[in-house]
């Protein structure tokens, strides 16, 4: 399986951001003809090690070659030339332009050299393409039309169709169900047993497991081991990723039909940014001390969902009631005054005003409560913010410093500090842990759990499967904008085959 | 070897003065280099300069005509742009200020109001009229999403025609249409005298009249840093210009915010207007090769951005870039070179602009041997 000459040698490299080492004498090694893994935990290092290898970041120091050539790449471009292509956990496609058009944009050696475009030449290859590594995709079709998982495919076959020896995958799985997931390890299998290097990464110890043959793992900028996938167990590659044992918060989930109901949604109706109907007719009742959980492919409405109980999108039709009352459509203001706390999926954007200081960001929905007249009370808006920074260990220098120089684990800290502190009676989590690492996950999960013991009806939504079934009372699945309920004790097949529709069997289209 | 740039962990304080000062003293530095090449000598340029601006007698009566109205539109500039709403329309919102505070002047004075009451109701109907005016962008924006930019500048003209009908091409109220000079040259009508703003004469320099709209400029941008600074509205106007999403997740009304925000901006630049007109004028001022070729509506901008938005800043350099003007305006033809006064003004936009990054970044040498270049220390991203 691995030849003489690593298809992949990187030496040495070492990158510095600002007070961090992204890298720190990294040495990595992948043959040809084999998926390897490069496991870590969110900030240990992977994306950067492989945006050097695709020409984005240059290293510092160290040497990188391909097949024993030694290379330096300063741009994107050189790395495609020499058979590098990476897909991205956020998507470089243009949504305007067809699957053909993206593949040929950039291309200097088919289709794209010529100064008339012939599409139909194009579309053949997409489709033997499509067909050889089962990636079906109709070429013809324009970007936003495509599901997250076509958009996936295309990204792959744009790979392949500029003839990367070596595929890079960052996260892929993240956007996945997991039958979608396993239709793509066997591509990638497929794609390595070519001959084609394939690096795969993830954090998730049992896709690792899956599909590799080997595994790096990055811990702290520092590659620590390589070792076959078939000598290493989960629990030993967790030991090695996270640097210590980890004890996974885990909760007996049980409904409480005797609670009283909180938050009840009853035939909501929104529409998303394109003005589509992205929410349909959900209704679902969260009572007090109950955490439910709602899980999905991202992008089947659950962020409007979140949005429309929160006041952020206004409703189109049903009603949302918090201990009884009305909460009036698209108003945060009294969403919040009615006592619904919100931790948004984006929280550097809509969580925090970033460039603003921690002090202010913390009271970003106190402050009017906190004023003599038109005045603001800086005096007292400082003094909580002391407090808050020491009781949820937020790691800054201090309340005055600009927000968006925190980790994201303290920046997501910040938003749970100030939405706990006003004791919401429902609480709605989107993707609360999503980017943070083992130990800010912990504490994050530690505070939700103590959300639902002090009374509060929590509603988290999530597209981490674990992150459901660790904390979930109930379980539900969002998918095309409708909600419906798991039966408990469901398992995570089950949850899967909803999440993709209930399409048991046949391949997603 | 190379050079990399770095964002900064901190922003230290000094060097928002310090980027800004710097700025100006290279943009003296690369015009000297200008003036060399074209065989001036740069010293005694500048020292001419500067004593055309501060230094001889009157000079700084004539610094300060050009620096009310500056201060006036680079207030109202700093006031919008700093909830990144982009009002280019202060020129137009002081010309309908001018336009309405003189109403008020000319018909309550001709009636025999008391001088304080005839100024006060021109500073309140100069506020109105340029309110109204920026609201006409603000309303397009809150409601239509419009470009502001493009609405607001694009009515500076149709403010500026208006200007020039009023007292060209009609027998408006505000047009002087008794005595001889009004059938030679179409002017405005003079204000009776009641309605002339007084200024307050310092005996130095043969004689120092601050105006008093220099007055109402100062106030005006006290009351700007304590509204963004102190108060509620403040706060949510600073979460509304760092973050759109942010804001109305914090429950602010954003279409109200906008709207106050624009009106506000208007209100400064039209009681620029009508400074303009108590102050200096003393009738409207309708010609087109007049006001409308002075430009302080585009210069507050440039001021404004100099002075980072912060409105003690604007007043400060309000203040200089007048004495530059004035000073531009003094030295004309002799053997001053005509376009030195723009090209410094270019070149310290220029260079204040590109220093931002140096506030924002810090520039490192790289040397490619290893172990050399040592990280600032920081918390971990």
């Amino acid at each position: 399986m691995a030849s003489a000459v690593p298809a992949v040698s990187m030496v040495g490299i070492t990158k510095r951001f600002p007070g961090v080492i992204a890298n720190d004498q990294v040495d990595f090694e992948a043959a040809s003809g084999e998926v390897h893994a490069l496991l870590g935990e969110n900030g240990a290092g992977k994306t950067t090690l492989s945006h050097i290898l695709t020409g984005l970041y240059r290293a510092d120091e160290g040497t990188i070659s391909l097949h024993g050539k030694p290379v330096a790449f300063t741009s994107p471009r050189e790395a495609i030339d020499n058979g590098v292509g990476m897909v991205h956990q956020q998507f470089r496609l243009v949504s305007r332009f067809t699957v053909a058009e993206n593949l040929m944009l950039g291309d200097r050696r088919g289709a794209g050299r010529h100064f008339r475009i012939d599409p139909g030449a194009v579309d053949t290859q997409v489709r033997d393409l499509g067909e050889r590594y089962s990636l079906g995709v109709d070429p013809r079709a324009r970007i936003w039309q495509l599901s997250v998982g076509e958009q996936q495919r295309v990204e792959i076959l744009k790979a392949l169709y500029q003839e990367a020896r070596v595929l890079i995958l960052d996260e892929p799985t993240a956007v996945l169900t997991p039958r979608e997931a396993d239709l793509l390890f066997a591509t990638l299998r497929q794609i390595a047993g070519e001959g084609r290097t394939v690096i795969f990464i993830s954090h998730k110890l049992h896709e690792v497991m899956a599909v590799s043959d080997r595994v790096t793992v990055l811990r702290a900028g520092k590659a620590l081991a390589t070792v076959q996938t078939t000598d290493a167990t989960a629990q030993s590659l967790a030991t090695l990723m996270v640097g210590r044992d980890i004890k996974p918060v885990t909760r007996e989930g049980q409904a409480r039909p005797d609670s009283p109901p909180v938050l009840e949604v009853e035939d909501l109706w929104a529409e998303g940014d394109r003005g589509i109907t992205a929410v349909k007719g959900v209704s679902l009742t969260v009572r007090a001390g109950e955490i439910a959980a709602v899980a999905g492919v991202s992008g089947n409405g659950q962020r409007e969902l979140a949005e429309a109980i929160t006041g952020l999108r206004p409703y189109t039709k049903g009603s949302i009631r918090v201990k009884g009352k009305p909460v009036r459509a698209g108003d945060a203001r009294s969403a919040f005054e009615a006592g619904v706390g919100y931790v948004p999926e984006d929280r550097l954007g809509t969580g925090v005003a970033p460039s603003l200081s921690i002090a202010m960001n913390l009271a970003l929905k106190s402050f009017r409560n906190n004023c003599r007249g038109p005045f603001l009370r800086l005096g007292p808006m400082r003094t909580n913010a002391e407090h808050e920074i020491s009781t949820f260990e937020i790691k800054a220098s201090g309340p005055d410093q600009q927000t968006d120089y925190l980790s994201g684990g303290n920046l997501q800290k910040v938003v749970i500090a100030r939405e706990f502190s006003a004791s919401p009676s429902v609480l709605v989590a989107g993707s609360p842990t999503r980017g943070l690492d083992v130990s800010a996950v912990e504490q994050v999960h530690s505070f939700l759990l103590r959300a639902a013991e002090n009374g509060t009806a929590v509603l988290l939504i999530s597209e981490d499967l674990d992150e459901i079934l660790a904390l979930h009372d109930r379980i539900f699945v969002m998918y095309e904008g409708g909600l419906s309920e798991m039966p408990p004790g469901a398992s995570v097949d089950e949850i899967g085959l909803r999440m993709a529709g209930q399409a048991a069997g046949a391949p997603p289209a | 070897m190379r050079f990399t740039f770095e964002r900064r962990l901190r922003q230290p304080g000094w060097l928002s003065l310090a980027v800004p000062v710097a700025s100006v003293l290279f943009a003296f530095f690369v015009a000297g280099i200008v003036l060399l090449a074209t065989g001036h000598n740069p010293l005694s340029t500048y020292r001419q300069l500067f004593d055309a601006a501060f230094l001889q007698t009157g000079s700084l009566n004539q610094t300060l005509i050009v620096a009310t109205p500056l201060a006036f539109t680079g207030l109202a500039a700093a006031a919008a742009f700093r909830m990144k709403l982009f009002n280019i329309g202060a020129e137009g919102q002081m010309y309908i200020g001018a336009i309405t505070g003189a109403a008020a002047g000319l018909y309550l004075g001709g009636n025999g109001g008391s001088s304080a009451f005839v100024i006060a109701a021109m500073v309140v109907m100069g506020c109105l009229g340029g309110t109204a005016w920026a609201l006409i962008p603000g309303v397009l924006r809150a409601f239509c999403k419009t470009n502001e930019i493009l609405t607001s500048l694009l009515l500076n003209y149709v403010a500026g025609l208006l200007l020039t009908y009023l007292i060209f091409q009609s027998q408006s109220y505000w047009r002087e249409t008794k005595g001889f000079n009004a059938s030679v040259f179409p002017t405005g009508k003079e204000l009776p005298p009641s309605a002339v703003w007084p200024g307050w004469t310092i005996h130095v320099q043969g004689g120092i009249t601050l105006p008093l709209g220099a007055g109402f400029a100062v106030a005006a941008a006290v009351v700007l840093w304590v509204l963004y600074k102190r108060t509620r509205f403040g706060f949510e106007a600073q979460v509304l210009g760092d973050s759109d999403r942010a804001a109305r997740y914090s429950g602010v009304r954003v279409r109200r915010k906008i709207l106050a925000v624009m009106a506000l901006s208007g209100a400064i630049a039209g009681l620029g207007g009508a400074s303009q007109v108590g102050d200096f004028a003393h009738s409207v001022d309708g010609d087109p090769n007049g006001l409308q070729k002075l430009g302080y509506g585009y210069t507050g901008i440039v001021i404004a951005a100099l002075a980072r938005y912060n409105p003690y800043a604007v007043v400060l350099v309000a203040f200089l870039m007048g004495g530059l003007e004035n000073a531009g305006n003094t030295l004309q033809g002799a053997n001053f070179p005509a376009g030195l006064v723009g090209v410094i003004q270019g070149i310290i936009l220029f260079s204040a602009l590109g220093g931002e990054v140096l506030i924002r970044h810090r520039v490192r040498i790289v040397r490619t041997k290893r172990g050399v270049a040592a990280t600032e220390p920081g918390p971990a991203a």
